[in-house]
């Protein structure tokens, strides 16, 4: 028999209307790293959370070592040696790296904390693992590096022996990367078990011993990773052969839409410029894509130019209009849409039915409200069927369903489908395909070039490598707030462009 | 399109209608209780007594008096509880609704006893006044991010001490009181219309129907208009508002003007009947705003509920005047309707309670079927 660390066998957790997992086995043998492997929405985190106690299994037993257990919340995971490193970070920001670490476990001497003892202790997994922190640095302070480090001597200090990663490599450069992959190993040969979850092929073929993949909330298998490659485990994860190029001819850039001219954005979270002196211009009939890791000025950039956010200096025209200081609306009505990055904060209002989202951006043109100031309720429901229709938006209850109760993918859609039936010059779309399934993406790369083909200028920002070289006809990579270079993505390889992204390397532009 | 069937509990409205019951009860039965333990013999009959109100009497034409004393003072309620629930449906809690009731109160009676002006322009100039007072909340709120609930609370007692500062110079001087409007001032009485009459009652005047247009207005704003809509979706995302270009920092000013605009003219409603005089000498902010709060929650934050829910607490507010004085001490009223009134306040409670047994019901529901489903295939 084998030695298992973790075995979660025939595991079924039902939602109201989803099966989210469906009869799934995992086995996590004793020192491996096991990559779980899956699309949006495959059951993943589900299954996480089933382990970590989160959440209870309708069917199915969770074995530790052999023997059957029962977790009915995160404490008995802990109990039982089960750590996580969530995607979002549980940090307390304003406490110091070893204040976050002892959090909850603090050694205490009649009612008095002894954190010398703990320093101790963290000194000694620090240097066992490398995981190189320091204690005293407060959390708000330090490089995201380092705080997942912290997380990690977290799991160690509470003397975790499987240890949960839900994709933690999606915040981080390539060279932070790197060394990521070098502390999982240490913690594996150490005899740590390491759960990884993630949907990056290349960073499962690297570090996994065994992969198992999951769609759509079933189990389709567990694989050595040395018995595989990337392609037959992107078609295990998708179900078919994926055609990650997406079809398109090449760009015939026309006259300039969009020019931002030395803009500066401050940033909400700290003194310095977010977004310094940044200039760049989309032409008609371009995809203009802005790369880079998370975090670098991306958004604070488009809050500027779409005017939720004011700008500490330069210009903005479009159209060759001035709108530098142009408040929202009349940015919209100039010919500017916006696909935000955070569709329930700002792309809709949930409470609101689908037809009242679908005219957010109109309600107020004459089609839609008569001189008196009432809506036409007859004209907007008459609106939103059209959209429905033409771009398949699917609900419950059609126009009057609850934006609410609608499906990550095709709230989407309605987003889309409001601003591109804007008729904009310029589409603004801030990592439109986050959170979709497959197929919900390809559709949503067939609208931007749709509309790219229809003579509008696209600004896309996104942080997925694979979009960015597929739908782009121009890379921007941004790097703490500036432009550090431009690429042709037909010239360009991923390699070069996350040595910009990782500001490794920079080009005068 | 499938249209899902919803069974009639899971009705937005019909859960309103029963939450709101269940408060009604629960405080009936809470104020049964501390009856019961303060004089067990007349708890039964002092209870009924609170909801019969002006039943109490078996002559047809005192009822009717006393139907219309409740009707009077129903008027600055509904104006109250739709001024709260204007500002609730644009994301405001507006608890300075009862200094906008005072502003209104000393404006309206300012121009009446000593510009010796008009019932219309008395109005007017309490519109005015709280459209003034809830301003400042609005300005303050919307560009110096001042919590409406601290600047409304400090306003309800600078704007008590301002109004009886303002209305001393028209008191009469043997008492706190201001002088009688319908001798010193006549012209300034709300015309009746017959009203009078009909409810052989001089209190009773246009006050009563106008407050009833008031809340029809209000619903036809918030439900009809594209003004509506903007002010909704800011209550509801006022990120997702900004994002659309609404003008947020206008709204929230325009609405608290009018918010306060309503509480202001419900006081007017009051005051200009003439037989309510204002006491120079209070120390505390006249209860009329706070209990517009209860009334627009029992209300189910439905402009045409509030009509109902306002004459409710009313109607038990002054069924507790009715109560065996020689029983229980003379607060007890109050004490029975503040019971209730409080309990208003737990409607969405109830709500959220009764929507979370539907949902795990249906959960449970679905994983029988699924597991069914299962069985059957193998």
């Amino acid at each position: 028999m084998e030695n298992y660390a973790i075995e979660m066998l025939n595991i079924t957790k039902r939602f109201p209307g989803i099966i989210a997992n469906d009869n799934i086995t995992l086995k996590l043998r004793k020192g491996e790293i096991h990559a779980l492997l899956g699309e949006n929405g495959a059951g993943k985190s589900t299954l996480m959370s089933v382990l970590f106690g989160l959440y209870q299994p309708e069917e199915g037993e969770i074995r530790k070592d052999g023997v059957t257990v029962k977790i009915n919340n995160p404490n008995d995971a802990n109990d039982l040696g089960i750590g996580m490193v969530h995607q979002h970070f549980k940090l307390v920001e304003c406490f110091s790296v070893l204040d976050n670490i002892i959090l909850g476990v603090e050694p205490v001497k009649n009612g008095f904390l002894k954190k010398d003892e703990a320093r101790k202790k963290i000194m000694e997994l620090s240097e066992r693992y490398h995981l190189n922190v320091e204690p005293d640095a407060l959390v708000e302070d330090i490089t995201v590096g380092m705080q997942q480090r912290t997380e990690i001597l977290k799991m160690l200090y509470r003397e975790n022996e499987i240890l949960i990663f839900d994709e933690p490599t999606a915040v981080l450069t390539p060279q932070e990367i790197k060394e990521l992959m070098q502390i999982m190993k240490n913690l594996a040969a150490e005899g740590k078990s390491i759960l990884f979850i993630s949907h990056k092929l290349a960073e499962i073929m690297e570090v996994a011993d065994r992969c198992t993949v999951l769609r759509k909330g079933k189990f389709v298998g567990t694989v050595d990773t040395k018995d595989t490659d990337p392609d037959k485990l992107s078609a295990m994860m998708v179900g078919r052969d994926v055609n990650f190029k997406v079809e398109k001819t090449p760009a015939q850039p026309g006259d300039v839409v969009l020019d931002v001219q030395n803009m500066s954005v401050a940033s909400n979270r700290h003194k310095n410029n977010a977004v310094n002196n940044v200039s760049l211009k989309v032409r008609r009939g371009e995809i203009v894509c802005i790369a880079g890791i998370d975090g670098n000025g991306q958004t604070e950039f488009v809050h500027g130019l779409t005017g939720l956010e004011p700008l500490k200096s330069g210009k903005i025209f479009l159209d060759g209009k001035d709108i530098t200081s142009a408040p929202i609306r009349q940015r919209s009505i100039t010919g500017m849409s916006h696909i935000p990055e955070d569709r329930h904060k700002h792309g809709l209002v949930l409470d609101y039915s689908l037809e009242d989202n679908l005219v957010l951006q109109r309600y107020f043109e004459p089609e839609f409200t008569n001189k008196a100031g009432f809506l036409k309720r007859g004209a907007i429901r008459a609106y939103a069927n059209r959209l429905i229709e033409e771009y398949d938006v699917r609900s419950g209850q059609g126009a009057v369903t609850t934006a609410r109760s609608m499906s990550g993918g095709n709230q989407q859609k309605a987003i889309i489908a409001r601003e591109v039936d804007k008729n904009p010059e310029l589409l603004v779309a801030v990592q439109p395909t986050r959170g979709l399934d497959v197929g919900a993406i390809e559709s949503v790369h067939k609208q931007l070039v749709a509309q790219r083909d229809a003579g509008k200028a696209v600004l896309l920002v996104s942080l997925e490598l694979d979009e960015v070289m597929n739908v782009s006809d121009r890379i921007l990579v941004m790097y703490e707030g500036e432009i550090v270079g431009e690429f042709d993505p037909a010239k360009v390889t991923v390699e070069e462009l996350g040595l910009y992204m990782a500001g490794a390397k920079r080009m005068e532009v | 399109m499938i249209k899902e069937k919803k069974s009639l509990l899971a009705r937005e409205g019909v859960q309103t209608f029963l939450s709101s019951l269940l408060c009604i009860a629960l405080g009936l039965i809470i104020g049964f209780i501390a009856l019961l333990i303060i004089n067990p013999a007349g708890a039964g009959s002092a209870i009924i007594t609170v909801l019969k109100n002006y039943l109490y009497y078996n002559r047809a034409p005192l009822i009717i008096k006393n139907l219309g004393n409740t009707l009077v003072k129903v008027s600055p309620l509904l104006m109250c509880s739709l001024a709260v629930l204007f500002a609730y449906k644009a994301g405001l809690f507006n608890i300075g609704a009862a200094g906008q009731y005072v502003l209104g109160a000393g404006a309206s009676l300012y121009c009446a006893l000593a510009l010796q002006l008009p019932w219309y322009v008395c109005l007017l100039a309490a519109i005015v006044a709280g459209a003034l007072w809830g301003g400042i909340v609005g300005l303050l709120k919307s560009y110096c991010n001042v919590n409406e609930v601290i600047s409304g609370i400090m306003l309800n007692w600078i704007g008590l001490y301002l109004v009886n500062m303002l209305l001393s110079s028209v008191k009469d001087p043997a008492s706190p009181y201001t002088l009688g409007l319908s001798k010193n001032a006549p012209g300034a009485v709300l015309p009746s219309l017959g009203l009078d009459s009909l409810l052989n009652n001089n209190r009773a005047t246009i006050a009563i129907p106008l407050a009833v247009v008031f809340a029809i207005i209000v619903w036809i704003v918030l439900d009809k208009t594209a003004f509506g809509y903007e002010l909704k979706a800011t209550g509801l995302n006022k990120h997702a508002a900004k994002y659309a270009g609404m003008k947020e920092k206008k709204n929230i000013i325009v609405t608290m003007m009018i918010s306060g605009a309503l509480a202001a003219c419900g006081a007017a409603f009051l005051y200009l009947t003439g037989f309510e005089e204002w006491s120079c000498t209070q120390t505390s902010v006249p209860g009329m705003g706070f209990n517009g709060i209860a009334a627009a929650f029992l209300g189910g934050l439905n402009p045409i509920g509030t009509i109902f829910a306002s004459y409710f607490i009313e109607h038990i507010t002054d069924g507790g005047s009715f109560v065996d004085k020689t029983m229980y001490c003379a607060q007890i009223s109050d004490f029975i309707s503040a019971v209730i009134i409080y309990l208003c306040g737990f409607v969405l409670f109830f709500k959220l309670t009764m929507n979370n047994w539907l949902t795990r019901r249906k959960e449970k529901a679905a994983a029988k079927q699924n597991s069914g489903k299962e069985a059957d295939a193998e």
